[in-house]
Order: structure tokens, then sequence, then C-alpha cells
């Protein structure tokens, strides 16, 4: 078994009003800058976990997001990093 | 009638559920989210409040508490569960509704009084109302902006579904009427099987006229009714 780190983006679904993301989105037109076209926000979940292999370690990750990090109605997930402990530092730090 | 209140770790109106249950004859129990079973229940009622704080979504983390197993075994067997605010989102959350909540358009948390219309008067939650009767009930959420696809709110919508609509005093359901955005200004639903309410207003709150509004004594009378009709 290897340590893993993996980092998973939990995103608002494409569509659904982001009330948040057009708050932040008007506050940085205010700052000037007019070019920002739309604003999401979502969430970075970072899992710490031992699993045999890369593949492993993402497939878990995978069965967590339908299971619990990720509501199916209004989000998508991307399992984004997959990294061994050994390089995990260069994943969400 | 024996009624099984359920807390989590941030449950905070299941005092006024208790008491909104008691008021109407029924027996209420606190039912802790680690206890296991529900037999010997004849209704199962989810409170508003903030179970884990919150985290992760409103619910998520709830749905996994022990009872829910019985409670989605309870739902299964008929029994009826209602579930306000917070406990509405654990519903959704636990697959017993369909849809989420998610955040109010306004970011807002919003706690006033709203008016809402009786669009069904025909299930175990409403039968104490009569069709298009337009309530006062109050709100207070952050989270309760109703959301499923056009597919799920269209069958909703189909099978008569959507017990109660935001609207304005008069029963018009208009945007300016609807307190967090919530598709089709709904405001509380029934599964398929008509047994299971989900609600994001607060009922258990206007149960005395001190508290500015008896309209949801209604619900809890209709659901006495409903009970001692099919056990006598």
């Amino acid at each position: 078994m290897k340590d893993f780190r993996i980092e998973v983006l939990v995103r608002p679904r494409p569509g659904l009003l982001d009330p948040q993301g057009k708050a932040v989105h008007h506050a940085l037109n205010s700052l000037g800058w007019d070019g920002v076209e739309d604003v999401r926000i979502g969430k970075a979940i970072y899992l710490d976990l031992k699993a045999g292999s890369e593949a492993e370690a993402r497939e878990l990750a995978e069965a967590m997001c339908r299971k619990l990090l990720a509501n199916p109605v209004t989000e998508d997930y991307e399992i984004s990093a997959v990294a061994e402990a050994a390089a995990a530092g260069e994943v969400g730090s | 009638m024996k009624v099984a209140v359920l807390t989590f770790p941030g449950s905070n109106c299941d005092y006024d559920l208790y008491k909104a249950v008691q008021q109407v004859g029924a027996d209420p129990t606190f039912v802790w989210h680690r206890e296991r079973g529900l037999s010997g229940y004849e209704a199962v009622v989810l409170p508003g409040g903030f179970s884990y704080g919150d985290y992760l979504r409103p619910g998520a983390i709830a749905r996994l508490s022990p009872i829910m197993e019985d409670v989605i075994g309870f739902a299964r067997d008929g029994g009826p569960v209602l579930g306000i605010c917070n406990g509405f989102q654990i519903l959704c959350e636990v697959g017993l509704l369909p849809g989420a909540l998610v955040r109010n358009e306004s970011i807002r948390f919003s706690s006033k009084d709203v008016h809402l219309r009786v669009e069904r008067a025909d299930t175990l939650f409403t039968t104490g109302y009569v069709a298009g009767q337009v309530l006062r009930v109050p709100i207070a959420h952050g989270d309760g902006n109703y959301e499923a696809d056009e597919e799920t709110l269209d069958r909703l919508e189909a099978e008569g579904r959507v017990v109660f609509r935001y609207t304005d005093e008069r029963g018009a359901a208009t945007t300016e009427a609807n307190p967090n955005g919530s598709h089709r200004n709904i405001a509380g639903i029934v599964n398929e099987a008509g047994n299971v309410l989900g609600m994001m207003p607060h009922p258990e709150r206007a149960m005395e006229d001190v508290l500015g509004s008896t309209d949801g004594i209604g619900l809890f009378q209709s659901l006495m009714t409903s009970l001692s009709g099919a056990t006598g």
C-alpha cells in the first residue's frame, strides 16, 4: 500500500445558478476587471489515503464522489490530481 | 399516536416540533440520530436546524446517521415522514425525495413570514386545508432554493406532487413572492407514494396567535386525522 494525496474539484453544474459566483463576478467587474465574463465557485477537497496503485486511488476517490462528496443533482466533480505521498507536496499545498 | 422527533447534532427546531406534535394531541418522543429502530411509531418528523453545521452540503452528513436507515424502511413501508427545513434537505440527500436545496438566490439567510398556496389538500399532511388556500408561515434558511432538472420538475407537476408553493398573499406565484429562487416557486413536495413530505417553511412556528400565525396547526392536525383514520 502506498500513500496518495488526491485533489477533488466539485463545482456547480453548468446551467445551475451560482449566486456566489455571480456576486464575485460583479465585485471583479467593479474593481475594473471588465473582461471577466463569468465566475463559478466550487470547492476543492483533499484526500490523503492508502491504495495499492494510482488507479486504485483514483477509483476510490470516484466512489467517494458518487456516494458523498458531490450531489449529482447540483454538482459535477473531477479528480483533478492524484499523487504519491512523496510528491504530494505539489498537490494542494 | 406516537411520533418520533429525530434529533441530529445541530438540530434546533426539535423542541418546536415536539411541542407542535403535542399540541394536536399526539405523543412525541425525541429519537437521537444514533439510535436504531422506529417500531411502535406512527409517524416520523425531521426538524430544522443545521445538522453537522451544514458541512459539505446541508443534510449530506446527517443522512448517513444510523437512524436514517430505519427512516428509509419506515417510509418504504408507507409510514408518514415529514421533513421541515433541514429535515427536507436531509430527505433529499438520502434520496427519499427528488432534487436538492441549494443556496438562496439572494445568497442571504432569509428569516421572515411568507405566503404559501396549498396545492394539494388530499395528502396525509394537508386534509385540514382546502386546495388553493393561502397560508402565512415563517421561513428561516440560507439554502432553500429547490433545484431539480426540468424532467423531474415536470414529473412532480404532472403527478401533483407539489404540495406547497410560494405565493403572494392572494395566492399568485410571482417571482417577487419567491423568497429563495426555487424552481416554479416550489416550497414543499411529496414522494411518489405521497407519504413523505419535505418543505422549507416552518409550520411548527405558526401554531399560536402569539407567534403571529396559527396556519401551521392544520398540517399537524391533518397528520393526526389521517393516522387515527388509518388505525381506528
